[in-house]
């Protein structure tokens, strides 16, 4: 298939029945790249990948191959490969046979096709299965068909919809680490799509977090944990403790706490903000009191809910084994508790 | 063992409470079908004249009877077979969500209410040979007599498609609904345009509904009475089966000759249905889900 250097998203825009789904969604994507686009259920996500496949119309917007406009032609002109959610394989034809559909659509000889089709199946180890319906195979090897059957016909770009969300917490590893293993070895470019914040973290070479079908910030997922742009970024990506305030001088202030942090954004002197730390950047040396309240064990660490003296809950994580009702002093250091506008 | 140990291994072949819950139909079965069919059965075995099998004997000796069988099925099974086709690319069309859907659904399926003979009086009135689409022809000069469109062959055959219609299309769009959408979808992304998405796709997953649509429409066809009678040509061309038994019954009063054509009849759609059956099982009738989720 043509393969491209740069695909262009200019202001693609999708609305339903008056409501914005998507909005304004300007992105390049390079070649070889895996992207994930990110944001909790409902902020877009599938509309932006049905807009890029061409299975949704654009409200708004251009859609661009290099120089060649995309979002003008029908799905099956676009020469993009997906894999859906639900896998959508065809239930009436084997393993092999979904496999090779769109090579024979594509009109590619009776030889070739056969070869590419068993060199998939190899890939995504269903040897035993090829001529087995999908209706006899388990979650993660339907998956797998889905899978071979979007990449074999070497696809421009491959858009995965959620691929892993229906399948158990152990598979779902596995087989990330599989996606991100064919991304490499195939070359591909990768539109990932999903609200798991560790799995967006762990596969893309860059994220795009949505909100409310807004482009909420664009990075490399180290930029996106350690430097969220805004405070509804932050609360997605696992700033679990997010304390309403005010800022002023310099400092954060809230229920009779006073503490430094790192601003980002414009803030406004003497108005109101809030503050967000990980819980696992909340120390146990510092100069606030606190008791225990709730503790979880998590294997090697504690997962516990602590409430300072002067009434503040906060989120920590620690090795140290914590059991409800201990005295603690807890610190929040300045360069990860972030300041953001409210 | 225990009641509770007995009560586990029966429920575990089907042998529960629940099984109460068939009694109704069963009942039904039986007084409705079973009992008919065995009383039609032996009537049609005691002929007043002549041995056990001398009213099936009669049937098939009299060209007269016998003809009855290729003229039903002359008009049935190509009834049934537009009803089916027709309803494809319709109920396809129609498969998505769009405004107006519920009223263009409501008009196709409005002639199930009204029954043959309202459908029988609307045909003559419009295209019997006074009927509006003759003047209209012969008032612009395109015919000098009328067209023959009722009470012979397309008479009733007009009149099983307007009633059999309805239920052929709302089957099929059900069927329809119940393909997964994201097949197609899946099957565009892979370069296949709307035909082979039609065809490669859709059609054999619809294919086992269409031969159960098929055997209904037929079944409903098959029986036809009133209108073979009301637009038909009851004597010549739309002599129907189920009009030898009738006359049978009503005017020669041999009633072991009308339970014989009465079982020769439902062995006659018992075949055709076998026949649509059989080859709807070399079809593939699992899920037609994409997959888990
Ligand atoms: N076919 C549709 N008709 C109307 N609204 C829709 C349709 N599809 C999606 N939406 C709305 O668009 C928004 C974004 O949906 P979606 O892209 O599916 O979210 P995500 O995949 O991120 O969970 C949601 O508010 C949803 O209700
Ligand atoms: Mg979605």
């Amino acid at each position: 298939m043509t393969g491209f250097d740069r695909l262009r998203l200019d202001g693609v825009t999708r609305r339903f029945a008056g409501a914005d789904a998507l909005t304004d969604l300007t992105l390049e994507i390079r070649r070889g790249e895996f992207i994930a686009l990110l944001g909790p259920s409902g902020c877009g996500k599938s509309t932006a990948l049905n807009c890029l496949a061409g299975l949704l119309p654009l409200s708004g917007g251009s859609i661009w191959r290099d120089d060649t406009r995309l979002d003008t032609l029908p799905p099956e002109k676009r020469g993009f490969g997906m894999v859906f959610q639900n896998y959508a394989l065809f239930p009436h034809m084997s393993v092999q046979k979904n496999i090779s559909f769109g090579l024979s659509m594509r009109g590619v000889p009776r030889a070739e096709a056969r070869r590419r089709t068993t060199e998939a199946i190899r890939l995504v180890h269903l040897e035993e299965h090829a001529r087995k319906l999908p209706g006899q195979l388990s979650g993660g090897q339907q998956q797998r068909v889905a899978i071979a059957r979007a990449v074999v016909v070497e696809p421009s770009l491959v858009l995965m919809d959620e691929p892993l969300s229906n399948l158990d917490a152990k598979l779902r590893l596995e087989m990330r680490t599989e996606i991100r293993r064919l991304h490499q070895s195939l070359g591909l470019t990768t539109v990932y799509v999903t609200h798991d914040q560790e799995e967006a973290l762990s596969l893309a070479d860059r994220l795009v977090v949505l909100r409310d079908g807004r482009v909420q910030q664009i990075g490399t997922p180290e930029e996106v944990h350690t430097r969220p742009a805004n405070r509804h970024v932050a609360d997605f990506i696992g700033f679990r403790n997010l304390l309403p305030g005010r800022f002023s001088s310099a400092f954060f202030h809230t229920e009779g706490v006073r503490v430094k942090g790192t601003p980002v954004g414009t803030l406004e002197d003497g108005g109101p903000a809030v503050a967000a730390i990980r819980p696992e950047d909340v120390t146990l040396t510092g100069e606030l009191d606190a008791t225990v309240e709730v503790a979880e064990y998590q294997g090697r660490e504690i997962a516990a809910e602590v409430r300072t003296d002067d009434g503040l809950v906060l989120h920590l994580r620690t090795d140290r084994r914590l059991a409800p009702g201990d005295k603690v002093r807890i610190g929040l250091p300045a360069d990860r508790l972030l300041i953001f506008p409210s | 063992m225990t009641t509770v140990a007995l009560s586990h291994r029966l429920a575990d072949r089907g042998i529960d409470r629940q099984l109460l819950l068939l009694v109704p139909a069963t009942v039904f079965v039986v007084a409705l079908f079973i009992y008919p069919f065995a009383y039609g059965m032996s009537v049609s075995l005691q002929p007043a004249q002549g041995g056990t099998f001398a009213a099936y004997q009669a049937f098939f000796t009299d060209a007269y009877q016998r003809d009855t069988i290729t003229t039903t099925l002359a008009i049935a099974l190509p009834a049934a077979l537009l009803n089916v086709l027709a309803s494809v690319p319709i109920a396809y069309r129609m498969r998505g969500r769009f405004r107006g859907k519920r009223l263009l659904t409501t008009i196709l399926v409005v002639p199930i209410t009204l029954g043959t003979v309202l459908t029988a009086e609307g045909l003559l009135n419009f295209l019997g040979p006074a009927g509006w689409v003759n003047r209209l022809l012969t008032t612009i000069g395109l015919i000098d007599t009328p067209l023959r469109l009722t009470n012979n062959y397309t008479g009733v055959f007009l009149s099983l498609v307007i009633t059999g219609f309805p239920f052929a299309f709302l089957l099929v769009l059900s069927y329809l609904s119940g393909i997964d959408p994201s097949l197609e979808r899946a099957a565009a992304t892979l370069g296949a345009g709307w035909r082979q998405r039609f065809l490669r796709i859709t059609l054999p997953l619809l294919a086992p509904g269409l031969a159960t649509t098929f055997c209904l429409t037929f079944v409903l066809a098959f029986s036809v009475f009133p209108s073979a009678i009301l637009v038909g040509d009851p004597s010549g061309s739309t002599r129907v089966i189920s009009i030898a038994a009738y006359e049978a019954a009503y005017v020669r009063y041999d009633y072991a000759g009308a339970s014989a054509a009465a079982i020769i009849m439902g062995a006659v759609e018992l075949l055709v249905i076998s026949v649509v059956l059989g080859l709807r099982a070399l079809l593939y009738t699992g899920s037609t889900a994409g997959g888990k989720g």
